[in-house]
């Protein structure tokens, strides 16, 4: 099968029970101190753009989920992760 | 019998050197220093994994170093029940090898901190611990900007009596202002089931000299002694 180009964007965000100090700041000493007091909630997280081979969307997805699942790439213990989106290049 | 252990070298330790010199000139045991990739289990009786910042801790503090084939050399002295002690950034690789449960997070002041803080034995029957008496107050120093212990399980690490110290003040008090990071409940140190292996922040290689101590202190010394004295009696 021909294979083509993907790019993937996921996230890994603490899970809720772990407090986020950085998404706390952000909201208590900037965000509220600014008079953005409609904001309710923040969360803070990292993001990886990823560029591989597969053959298909779902075949990408599959991939770099099994990759992040087995290198721990995101902590099972304290984060999720979550595939924001996926497309051809 | 000749004991040996090993100090693991990753790229980015920076503690791999005091923690070779306590164990060779403080306590007196061969100690030798080895690069990650050469390490082999079994020429050695125990295991230090140092503190510092392997592989620049990216990604996560410890994460790319518990990939390393040091990690499967050091499963096996895990399972065959010979001692591992990691400190600070060691600490951080045990877990994320899931040697250890849990995980450590960013500190909840977002700060690096570096200073002498007390911590309190909470279980003096381990490899490393067992010249202590539990209540027992130390004093050493932290230097991280990850230590903020965190686990999904803290009932089932209490119930198996895993974790091993707490951040308290000097009279052995738990309070929020002895607590550096932010840890739940407090907790610098915890070990496994089997309790060979333990995993600190504090760092024992910097508090076992009196002359490094603001207080004269050398409780870092009980830690080496005790898992010295561990590995002689398995043998």
């Amino acid at each position: 099968m021909n294979q083509s180009e993907f790019e993937i964007e996921i996230s890994l965000e603490n899970k809720p029970a772990a407090r986020d100090p950085v998404a706390e700041t952000i909201k208590r000493d900037l965000l509220a101190k600014k008079g953005y007091n409609q904001v309710s909630k923040v969360r803070s997280g990292q993001y990886l753009r990823i560029v591989l081979l597969a053959n298909s969307k779902e075949n990408a997805k599959e991939i770099v989920t099994k990759m992040c699942n087995d290198l721990r790439i995101f902590n099972p213990v304290t984060q999720n992760l979550k595939v924001l989106n996926v497309k051809k290049l | 019998m000749t004991i040996k252990i090993a100090v693991i070298q990753f790229p980015g330790a920076n503690c791999d050197l005091d923690a070779m010199h306590v164990l060779n000139n403080v306590i007196g045991v061969e100690t030798s220093l080895v690069w990650h990739n050469h390490f082999k289990e079994a020429e050695f009786d125990g295991v230090i994994l140092p503190g510092g910042f392997s592989f620049g801790d990216y990604l996560r503090a410890g994460i790319i170093a518990a990939h390393s084939p040091a990690l499967d050399e050091a499963r096996t002295m895990l399972k065959d029940g010979r001692p591992i002690i990691g400190i600070c950034n060691g600490f951080q690789i045990l877990t994320e090898a899931e040697f250890l449960p849990g995980a450590l997070l960013q500190n909840y002041s977002l700060k690096f901190v570096c200073k002498w803080i007390n911590i309190r034995v909470e279980n003096n029957k381990t490899p490393f611990t067992h010249k202590m008496n539990k209540g027992d107050v130390l004093a050493i120093p932290i230097a991280h900007g990850e230590g903020r212990y965190f686990t999904d399980n803290l009932k089932e690490l209490e119930e198996n009596e895993q974790i091993v110290f707490k951040y308290s003040d000097e009279n052995g008090k738990y309070t929020q202002k002895a607590n550096p990071n932010g840890s739940m409940e407090n907790i610098a140190g915890i070990c496994n089931l089997e309790r060979n292996c333990m995993g600190l922040m504090p760092h024992p290689e910097r508090a076992s000299e009196a002359i490094l101590s603001p207080k004269g202190t050398t409780h870092g010394k009980l830690f080496f002694n005790s898992m010295v004295e561990f590995i002689k009696r398995r043998s």
